[in-house]
């Protein structure tokens, strides 16, 4: 059963980010050039994600103890802002402004079977590699 | 205006999907944390990789509608040097757009409300100085 809800989650994932134009980075790159030909319509995906999961969040959590198909919430511990918090973020920043692509999108386009998708992927992965080793030395 | 009608509805889309994943799994829908621990095997995983292949297939399952993948043309550079730090980034610092940008900022996370005003205006001075500054791109 949980197999199956990740599996759609997945499926609404991939179509909420196709049918918003995220998966364009020439549209994310035109959200981002704020000082050039801005295009603010990226803008309305955050909007209208975060006006259907925040009053959604705040009513079930409530009433809920446990997820319908799981033990417990596995939800974030830590509370505080960190510098590996801002490092990171200040280094996706740069990342997703000269790409105009993130991980979601990146995943979403495979099926386009684009060469360059696949190098982004790559590459990708092994930032992320990168990114676990350097937090377990730590 | 009607270009900022398929955003909303894409959008509209997410917020049920991250809800669906929070509130029958109890995980958090922040795709650069699912991949990046999707490698550690064990059945503990099964529903990390059950997610990114939804991912995948959302998009082939539109593919004779009107909301089509596009076609990726961007210089090599932009490719490699974006993945590596997008990868690095995404998991040093605890998240991306999906994590932090929906999930956390719905949560009302101190942290992720930081990390997307970081992210945000990070990426808006590598474009502008990509673009308006250099040039050429």
């Amino acid at each position: 059963m949980r197999l199956f809800f990740s599996l759609l989650a997945g499926i609404g994932f991939g179509i909420g980010l196709t049918v918003s134009n995220m998966v364009d980075p020439m549209v994310v790159l035109a959200f981002l050039d704020i000082t050039g030909d801005w295009d603010p319509s990226l803008m309305f995906v955050m909007g209208g994600a975060l006006m259907v999961f925040i009053p959604s969040y705040y009513l079930l959590k409530k009433r809920m103890k446990r997820p319908l198909c799981a033990d417990s919430f596995f939800e974030p511990t830590l509370k505080e802002v960190d510098q590996p918090l801002l490092i990171g973020a200040v280094v996706f920043g740069i990342g997703w402004g000269i790409s105009g692509i993130c991980p979601g999108p990146a995943l979403a386009n495979l099926s386009g079977m684009n060469e360059k998708i696949f190098a982004f992927i790559f590459t990708m992965l092994i930032g992320m590699m990168v990114a676990n080793w350097f937090k377990r030395t730590q | 205006m009607m270009t900022y009608i398929e955003p909303l509805l894409g959008g509209i889309i997410l917020g049920f999907s991250a809800l669906l994943l929070l509130f029958v799994n109890g995980r958090i829908a922040g795709i650069s944390g699912i991949v990046s621990q999707s490698f550690s095997f064990g059945t503990g995983s099964a529903w990390r990789w059950m997610f990114i292949l939804g991912l995948i297939i959302g998009p082939f399952l539109l593919r004779d509608t009107k909301f089509t993948l596009p076609v990726i043309d961007s210089a090599w550079w932009m490719i490699i040097t974006g993945g590596l730090l997008v990868g690095f980034g995404s998991v040093y610092g605890s998240g991306c757009t999906s994590g932090h940008g929906i999930c956390g900022i719905g949560r009302m996370s101190k942290r992720s409300i930081f990390s997307v005003i970081v992210f945000m205006a990070t990426a808006a001075v590598t474009v502008f100085i990509i673009r308006h500054v250099i040039g050429g791109y």
